[in-house]
């Protein structure tokens, strides 16, 4: 649906249209470009100024205090998402590997079970899995975060490939069998070469929504152990001490950062992860 | 017979590869029974039991329903999610749907456009909460810049105010997702089929009228994947609620995520916060069960 | 090189559902060309992924070179296969994909390199051995696919449709192609197709199939001529077979079949007499090119006149569409005949090539086979 008419007429209505486009872009960008001044401005500067007026004087002493006090929790974050979306990932090939092209008695079921996960309200979950953290040892730390991170990312990343797999004739399958290969083999030098856009699409979904987590964050780690996001919704709701909106500003631009950057690099991915996500099964 | 010499033949290797696929399975499969389905059992029988900080599994019956049907921040946190959820959903899909449509009209810098749209996607909710809630700031955020701007008048306490505080939720939520949605609708609108829109115009409608009789129609399902990931962003709303206004003035913005949180982890009313997380639950599944329900039998139907 | 054989091979996919592949019996010797045939679902497919070993069977037993390899795994059955959709390894190029299966089996690389360039000198495809799959055409896909199965030298190889795929011109080469490659090489083959054409000419053995059930297993000649029941007698032969519902009378002894062409009526003795075929629901089947034009003086044969209702030149041959019973009869007559429609033409039927089937159950009515429990009967009461 790409042209409805083979020239488009420059005529009033189409300026409209870009007009409205355009002044919807603006309004999109707004939170962005207030959240980049306020971080670069003095105290001083945010009470006497406004959302957009200039800073008087450009200054990153806001961007050095948030990140001195996030830093920490910035590099959790990293501990927790890096192999939370590595391993989740894995096993997700794994299983939607099997669940397409060796399927058995059951394993649609399972994969019926499955997609239920992609819909869970976590809070259903949250306390006996706090039990069972407990229980590990792994309560507060980081590692126990990643195995929540894993198994609660399994129905996605398990959708993702499954889904993507379906589409791989099974004759390709049926030939490396009667090659010679076996299961991992088949895996391994025919399918995983195959799979790089789904597996870009499923790192990105998870890494995003890993870093992005705030409720197993508030619930399963506390003081140092806590991601990013937590630190940051600490640090903005603290009610002690004068406001530092520059502060907040920057350590929100901080958390946000390593997303947008993603989506920047790899916003086709994103994309392709958000709606294949949505049309699920 | 056969099948008896077959088993004769087979080497153990044979064996294994015949396992491979199940042994593979398996570890996910125990995570899926006991981490999703023996978890939703484990809250479900703690909604019935008394526990508070530590969970104890002393019957109560329903009483913890009851005490929550009582709870007027529960009745709060209801009716929020009805207001947030209606309007977040609403004015999302207007927005998406709107937006697709301009979009589709052959834009140059399309997209850079799309891009634009999309990023608030990519940032967690509680950094658009933070962004948000100072730009809603009662004297320091827009209120002041539209006051600066040369509108006297303006006010905007929202933020502050009991009454209108859900909208501030609204209004950032709105400014997350819509953007999604339009992607969403985008990518359905470059499925439909160009000639049945080249058929249309044949049939002199007019462009507005075609989207709005046969191309929109034609996209129900998108609409319905929209409305399901829409309600279901809004049942688990927590993240905004807890960076924008922690559920106040006093719980005037709670939601029933938030109070299942506060009362579970903050309260110590363990008991009670399973009943909660378990409503959510059936909340989720009233609107997931008739979805899949219309969406297996229209496959039936192809 | 090697033998196959079916015995009562038996598939089913679970309790209650109904059988996919019942009892199905057949052998072919080494080097055969065998051609499973049939529509789509009659299973066909599936009994070549058993003899392959990708899915197992319910019961029964599949013997190669006389030795039961029912539970082995498909990679110890020595079987190579090329698929509808060629299956190629879409990451490798066309020499790994040659390749693949002789590394899995450890063959040293030096062997490799010079069974990959037998292959590829055979199909002449060697100027395509770096590329990958999608940089082919539908043809030269094709080609590789059948280069990986030769590569193997196995005992037997199976083709799953192999030229559905391909356009109609490019259909006929590869069929030609096939033959002169089995011709040469003589390996032992199965080959699943729905098309009747290739099922005729590349076959040495036919098996045509419906319902999971073999109906008629024989030469391609034995199938065309000697269909055993109306299913085996539609499927085979373009156009296909006409069939004529008739009613037969008796008359001095003989059984004579009524043909009613609106304008004219025929009486069509059928052979010798058979009392139990008296009254009974027969279907006539009549292949179009065994239709022939009556010449103006008679000579014996018994004819018709009909009406010209439709023509359809193909180039070699002129159709011809006329109405017998009220039912659609389709003639080949040469091309140089002239005739319109509306015109009215004499047609002629051999009374000794003419089928009969029995209406109920489809089952081909052996003319001969009555005529001779005929004459025994006869001759007991003499």
């Amino acid at each position: 649906m790409t042209s409805l008419t083979d020239k488009p007429a420059l005529n009033l209505s189409r300026i409209a249209i870009h007009a409205v486009l355009l002044l919807a872009v603006l309004l999109y960008l707004v939170p962005l470009v207030v959240m980049l001044l306020t971080s670069f401005k003095t105290p001083e500067d945010i009470g006497s100024g406004n959302l957009l007026s200039w800073p008087t004087a450009f200054t990153a002493i806001g961007w050095s205090k948030a990140w001195a006090t996030v830093s920490g929790y910035f590099v959790n974050s990293i501990l927790i998402t890096v192999p939370a979306v590595l391993i989740s990932t894995a096993i997700g090939a794994l299983n939607g590997y099997v669940l397409s092209m060796w399927r058995f008695r059951g394993s649609q079921l399972f994969f019926g079970l499955l997609l239920f996960g992609c819909f869970l309200p976590f809070q259903t979950v949250l306390l006996p899995a706090s039990f069972t953290l407990g229980k590990l040892g792994l309560a507060s730390t980081t590692s126990g975060l990643v195995l929540v991170h894993v198994v609660y990312g399994l129905a996605f990343t398990t959708l993702f490939f499954r889904n993507y797999y379906v589409s791989i004739p099974e004759a390709l399958v049926k030939a490396a069998r009667l090659d010679g290969a076996g299961f991992f083999t088949i895996f391994g030098r025919i399918i995983l070469p195959m799979s790089t856009p789904i597996i870009m699409v499923c790192l990105i979904w998870q890494f995003t929504q890993i870093w992005n987590d705030f409720l197993f964050g508030v619930v399963f780690s506390s003081g140092d152990s806590q991601p990013i996001t937590v630190a940051l919704n600490n640090l903005v709701n603290t009610s002690t001490g004068a406001k530092e909106y520059n502060v907040d500003m920057a350590a929100a631009m901080i958390a946000g950062l390593p997303t947008l950057l993603v989506y920047v690099v790899a916003g086709k991915y994103f994309v392709r992860g958000l709606t294949a996500g949505a049309v699920k099964g | 017979m056969t099948t008896a010499t077959a088993r004769l033949r087979a080497s153990p290797l044979d064996a294994l590869q015949r396992w491979l696929p199940k042994l593979v399975l398996a570890p996910s499969m125990f995570i899926v029974l006991v981490g999703f389905y023996g978890y939703i059992l484990w809250t479900f029988v703690l909604s019935f039991t008394t526990s508070t900080f530590l969970p104890t599994y002393k019957w109560a019956g329903l009483a913890q329903y009851a005490r929550l049907f009582d709870n007027d921040r529960w009745w709060v946190a209801s009716k929020n999610l009805l207001l947030f959820g209606g309007l977040f959903i609403g004015i999302t899909l207007a927005i998406g749907v709107f937006l697709a449509v301009l979009l589709d009209q052959r834009i140059r810098r399309e997209g850079f456009i799309r891009t634009i749209y999309l990023y608030p996607m990519a940032l967690s909710m509680i950094v658009t909460g933070t962004a948000w809630k100072w730009l809603l700031n009662p004297g320091m955020g827009l209120d002041k810049l539209l006051r600066d701007w040369g509108w006297e008048g303006f006010r905007l306490d929202w933020l502050i105010d009991p009454d209108r505080v859900v909208y501030c939720l609204v209004i950032a939520a709105v400014w997350q997702a819509s953007g999604f949605i339009m992607a969403m609708f985008l990518a359905g609108l470059r499925g439909v089929d160009q000639s049945i829109i080249r058929a249309a115009q044949l049939d002199g409608a007019s462009l507005p009228r075609i989207y709005w009789t046969v191309v929109l129609p034609s996209l129900r399902p998108v609409f319905f994947s929209s409305l399901m990931i829409l309600s279901h962003i809004a049942i688990k709303s927590f993240d905004l609620v807890a960076a924008m206004t922690a559920g106040g003035p006093g719980y005037s913005s709670d939601l029933p995520a938030m109070f299942m949180y506060s009362f579970t982890f903050s309260r110590g009313q363990m008991g009670m916060g399973s009943a909660s997380a378990i409503l959510m639950l059936g909340a989720i599944l009233a609107i997931l069960v008739p979805y899949l329900y219309s969406e297996l039998r229209g496959k039936r139907h192809d | 090189m090697a033998t196959l054989e079916l015995r009562n091979v038996h598939k089913t996919y679970g309790v209650g559902l109904p059988d996919t592949l019942k009892d199905i019996q057949l052998a072919i010797k080494d080097g055969e060309f065998l051609i499973l045939v049939g529509p789509s679902g009659c299973g066909k497919s599936t009994l070549m992924n058993c003899i392959a070993g990708l899915e197992s069977i319910s019961g029964g037993a599949i013997l190669i070179d006389d030795e039961d390899v029912s539970g082995m795994s498909p990679k110890d059955r020595d079987i190579a296969m090329v698929f509808q959709s060629y299956a190629l390894y879409p990451t490798m190029n066309v020499r790994d994909n040659i390749a693949f299966g002789l590394k899995i089996r450890k063959m040293p690389q030096a062997a490799i390199d010079q069974e990959v360039a037998r292959v590829a000198k055979l199909l002449q495809i060697e100027h395509l051995l770096e590329r990958k799959p999608g940089q082919l055409s539908g043809g030269q896909q094709q080609r590789v696919a059948m280069g990986r199965a030769l590569a193997r030298r196995p005992k037997i190889y199976l083709f799953d449709e192999p030229l559905s795929n391909l356009d109609a011109k490019l259909r006929v080469e590869m069929r030609t192609e096939i033959k002169l490659m089995h011709q040469r090489l003589k390996t032992t083959t199965v080959y699943v197709t729905h098309d009747q054409i290739e099922a005729m000419t590349l076959g040495d053995k036919v098996a045509v199939m419906k319902d999971g059930i073999i109906q008629q297993f024989g030469t391609p000649q034995q199938i065309y001529n000697d269909p055993a029941n109306l299913f085996v007698a539609s499927f085979i032969g373009s156009p296909p077979m006409n069939f004529i519902p008739v009613r037969l009378t008796k008359q001095d002894g003989r059984v004579l079949a009524l043909l009613d062409s609106g304008q004219a009526r025929c009486e069509l003795p059928l052979g010798v007499a058979a009392d139990e075929l008296e009254g009974r629901e027969i279907i006539l089947g009549v292949r179009p090119e065994q239709i022939a034009l009556g010449a103006e003086q008679g000579n014996g044969l018994p004819g018709i006149r009909a009406e010209v209702q439709v023509t359809e030149p193909t180039g070699p041959d002129l159709l011809v569409f006329v109405t017998l019973n009220q039912t659609k009869v389709c003639c080949r007559l040469a091309p140089d005949v002239a005739c319109r429609v509306g015109d009215s033409l004499n047609l002629q039927f051999d009374p000794a090539r003419v089928l009969l089937f029995d209406a109920g159950s489809g089952e081909r009515l052996d003319l001969a086979a009555t005529a001779v429990k005929d004459n025994v009967t006869r001759f007991k009461g003499r």
